[in-house]
């Protein structure tokens, strides 16, 4: 006999139950983590490269940075002190909560303020897989076209900030800034937005300062439970 | 002439399907001597997903398994909005998410964000 029986679980089940014991670990530890992702090209490791240059002395950051292929981004990343983890994908189009997991076994988080995952660049596949972190951040260069949050609503949707890159390129490119901002707030009224350079610096303070925003957000946080 | 490359993006539903089936080891491991012939999905239009890639993926992880025959249904859901300021529920054409009704831009999403299993039909 046939019959049909209803579920109602969520596909990404176990990445949401590795997601959900990532979140915990972070919240114990009090560290902030950020999932930047964009498409290929748009500029995601030369603006981490900068926000590692912009952090004062004081924060202690680490960074988890994915690629299909190869380790590039870390030894690029790894210049600027802090400690910096590739994970190589093999194939996959996108990080999952698991592969955060797994590298970050046998790194100990306590006295680190800040976890940036710089995710593989695609702007479809990352957007499906929660990794615990605390804020998703889409990165869209100029050089892009200016519809891209229509294309991909997912990952504009579930991003709380928009960084619009290369704008010291704006003069030389025929992209509409201001219709780029308005897609993006029509696929998610409420997102942030910061127009950054990483070339000529302009705008890093308004990024940099967001972070801070963010990081004191999570302090506040585990203060309340703490008390 | 257009062409859908998605090399990359099918790599992506093909983990979908993939965790999918794990799903489906778990809740047949609950009813042992069932038979499931099919499995229903709700996919929203803002869960990132091409249902004719996940599809595909599913057929093909499926096939000469001990799934086999195993049908895929999926019912697609459209991004909805709720008007906080008139309390309007609609759903939002082209990504236009301002009220219908009285204009307010900051309106909440209640639904499009859906990716799960509906049902699964079992022989028992």
């Amino acid at each position: 006999m046939s019959n049909q029986i209803a579920v109602e679980k969520k596909v990404l089940n176990e990445n949401q139950r590795i997601a959900a014991e990532l979140r915990e670990k972070f919240r114990d530890n009090k560290i902030l983590v950020l999932n930047v992702i964009s498409s290929p090209g748009s500029g995601k490791t030369t603006l981490l490269e900068k926000t590692l240059q912009s952090f004062g002395k004081d924060k202690r950051v680490v960074v988890l940075t994915g690629d299909i292929q190869t380790e590039n981004d870390a030894k690029r990343l790894a210049r600027w002190g802090y400690p910096v983890k590739q994970i190589v994908t093999g194939g996959t189009c996108h990080l999952d909560a698991k592969m955060i997991e797994k590298h970050l076994a046998d790194w100990p988080l306590d006295g680190f303020d800040i976890l940036l995952i710089e995710n593989v660049g695609n702007l479809v596949c990352p957007s499906s897989y929660d990794l615990g972190e605390h804020a998703k951040v889409v990165i869209l260069s100029v050089t892009e076209g200016e519809d891209k949050p229509l294309k991909y609503p997912s990952i504009f949707f579930k991003s709380e900030l928009m960084v619009l890159s290369k704008i010291d390129l704006l003069p030389y490119v025929p992209f509409d800034a201001e219709l780029a901002k308005a897609n993006a707030r029509s696929v998610h009224p409420g997102i942030e937005i910061v127009d950054v350079s990483s070339s000529t610096g302009s705008g890093m303070s308004e990024w940099m300062n967001w972070i801070e925003k963010k990081l004191q957000e999570v302090k506040a946080k585990a203060m309340v439970t703490i008390q | 002439m257009v062409e859908k490359v998605s090399r990359g993006d099918s790599v992506h539903e093909l983990s979908i399907a993939s965790a999918l089936l794990d799903q489906l080891e778990d809740e047949l491991a609950k009813r042992p001597g069932a038979r499931f012939t099919k499995v229903g999905l709700k996919i929203g239009d803002l869960a990132g997903v091409d249902t004719d890639s996940l599809s595909f993926g599913f057929g093909a992880l499926v096939k000469d398994s001990h799934w086999e025959p195993l049908d895929l249904e999926i019912e697609t859901i459209k991004r909805r909005q709720r008007c906080p300021a008139c309390l309007q529920e609609f759903e939002a054409e082209h990504w236009s998410t301002e009220c219908k009704i009285c204009g307010n831009p900051a309106t909440v999403t209640i639904a499009g964000e859906e990716l799960q299993i509906a049902y699964i039909e079992v022989n028992e």
